[in-house]
């Protein structure tokens, strides 16, 4: 099974025999994978009927559960990575889930598209429009992305709340990096994936 | 559409079935000590089973349910067994995948050794005098009934309300038994509420006249009006507000408001007539039985209180299954099994399915349901033979 470029990405950062929690885990892709290649427990939260089918085909362990509705139901340090793929802009309480999720998990990985990337900030400041593109594909009036950042945004949080930056890739919409990227990450990258840890 | 038009749509029915017995060994010793020497299981067994001996499927019955869950008796049958809308060929359960068998309960009323049966020391029925037999107790004699069937390990457990908690209970109790446990519309055990419903039903049958203590049988009388009104009650708690609207809304059965008359409702009707027919078919006593069993289970008990470790020496991989209106075995109650087989380190999937009907819902073959029951099953017959997709 070939993995999506930004699964692929998170798979090489996951220890064998890891415990992983998936949030939004969606059709259950990257959880199936670690199963299967590194003999992962893991866990996936969905709430889309359509998806919690798929997982259950694939022999996935899927939990029906609203991200919205907190993961207070989880056990401190119960995990070894939670993993949040391209869901934290579109949660209600993006700041309250990434604190709960390095409750849960020793560490978490968290993607989401780059608001900062140069295309969007076209669209918006030449163009005049709410940006479109391959990762947010919506309109401004049926997009569930009500919480989108920059990763300069997005560093600031964690700066704010002490959460530690072990590891960050910033790729283009192919997932791949490059050097312009990596010389202003927050102009070129279209999407970015950081690994955190608890505060020191 | 009728169930005949149904059954003959899409999925099949197992068709014509006959019930079989089991004819117990060893003397049993139930939870509460007292031994039973001998004992007999009605049972039936739906689909073949295969030369391993690893497709087999134990179904648990809920609360009112038998041994008769899919199929008809008789060609003329008014309704074929009460999970029909799940078991069959192609079905959520498939019979041309799984050897189903479908027991009714020790305690029972439908043919198994219970409250109606001989006590052999008095040469009249038990009665009252039945043993009060729990979960465990259940599933250690549907364990003796695999072993008499030759099945040493159930491809899986599958059971609704009551009968989920059976099969939470196998997981437990006979780990390498098992490899799939599922349980729907279930509980690790019931509220407060959930048991005070159960009370009142027992109330209920115990203040008929004609209860006479437990041995209305040796008056030649029934505690219908008792019996009827339990199951009124239960009932009630099995529907939701939504679903007992689409289906009766303010309808009146009989009767004109302007003309002053005293009307009769359509669900006032409907109950009365459930009610009424419900002690054609079951035994008071069985019912206590059953609702006493339900009350009970509690497998934490065991582990100081502590699901997590309750679930430690479990090995299957669980599907736990809610439903959306039902208040009586609500969502959050089964995901508290979920949340505690996480911890416990468990392979577990849930899904809380949409639905009008309540605590119903879990008999009725809802696409969603029925999808996630059978891809579930089927994954796990798959595993368990080696393959991959």
């Amino acid at each position: 099974m070939t993995l999506r470029g930004d699964l692929a990405l998170i798979s090489k950062l996951i220890n064998a025999n890891a415990r992983v929690l998936d949030l939004g885990c969606g059709t259950g892709d990257l959880l199936a994978n670690l199963q299967a290649e590194k003999n992962v427990n893991g866990y996936g939260l969905d709430k889309d009927p359509a998806n919690i089918q798929v997982c259950l085909s694939k022999g996935v362990n899927v939990i029906e559960q609203d991200l919205d509705a907190g993961i207070a139901n989880f056990a401190d340090d119960n995990f070894d990575m939670v993993v949040m793929t391209d869901a934290l802009q579109a949660v209600r309480d993006p700041r309250g889930l990434l604190r709960e999720m390095l409750r849960i998990g020793e560490e978490c990985v968290v993607t989401f598209p780059n608001f900062g990337h140069w295309r969007c900030r076209a669209q918006l400041g030449l163009k005049g429009h709410m940006p479109v593109s391959k990762h947010l594909p919506h309109n401004w009036h049926n997009t569930p992305n009500i919480h989108l950042c920059t990763t300069q945004d997005f560093e600031r949080l964690c700066l704010e709340e002490n959460f530690r930056i072990i590891q960050r890739r910033v790729v283009n919409t192919q997932y791949r990096e490059h050097w312009s990227i990596t010389l202003a990450p927050n102009l070129m990258a279209s999407h970015a994936f950081y690994r955190l840890g608890r505060p020191l | 559409m009728g169930w005949r038009e149904q059954m003959k749509s899409a999925a099949g029915s197992v068709g014509i079935v006959s019930p079989q017995r089991f004819q117990s060994v060893a003397p049993l010793v139930l939870q509460n000590g007292s031994v039973l020497d001998t004992y007999e299981l009605v049972y039936e067994t739906y689909g073949e089973l295969n030369g391993e001996k690893s497709n087999a499927l134990l179904i648990c019955h809920a609360l009112s349910g038998h041994h008769h869950a899919a199929g008809l008796h008789q060609e003329d049958d008014a309704k074929p067994g009460w999970w029909d809308a799940c078991i069959g060929p192609g079905k959520a359960i498939d019979t041309d995948a799984f050897f189903v068998v479908s027991v009714n309960n020790l305690g029972g009323c439908h043919g198994s050794t219970g409250p109606r049966s001989v006590n052999p020391s008095t040469g009249k029925p038990y009665g009252p005098d039945f043993p009060n037999v729990v979960v465990k107790d259940w599933v250690n004699t549907q364990a003796a009934l695999a072993d008499h069937l030759g099945i040493e390990v159930f491809a899986a457990v599958v059971g609704g309300s009551l009968g989920g908690m059976q099969a939470l209970q196998w997981s437990i109790d006979y780990p390498d038994r098992l490899r799939a446990c599922v349980a729907i519309a279930s509980a690790a055990k019931l509220s407060a509420q959930n048991i005070a419903f159960n009370e009142i039903a027992r109330q209920a049958i115990a203040s008929d006249q004609d209860f006479n203590e437990g041995r209305y049988f040796e008056a030649d009388k029934n505690p219908d009006r008792g019996l009827g009104l339990a199951r009124m009650i239960g009932h009630v708690t099995y529907l939701s507000d939504d679903g007992m609207g689409t289906k009766f809304g303010r309808e009146v059965k009989s009767g004109d408001f302007d003309a002053g008359d005293d009307v009769e409702f359509q669900v006032e009707s409907y109950l009365n007539y459930q009610g009424r027919a419900f002690t054609q078919y079951f035994d008071a006593n069985t019912y206590l039985l059953m609702t006493k069993a339900l009350d009970h289970f509690d497998p934490a008990r065991e582990t100081s209180g502590d699901l997590v470790s309750a679930f430690q020496r479990a090995t299957c991989k669980y599907l736990i299954l809610s439903f959306s209106t039902d208040w009586r075995f609500s969502a959050a109650r089964s995901q508290e099994i979920v949340d505690a087989l996480v911890r416990a380190k468990k392979n577990v999937a849930s899904a809380v399915i949409e639905s009008e009907h309540g605590h119903d819902s879990f008999l009725l073959p809802i696409a969603r349901y029925t999808d996630a029951l059978k891809t579930f099953l089927h994954q796990s017959l798959v595993n368990q033979q080696g393959g991959c997709e």
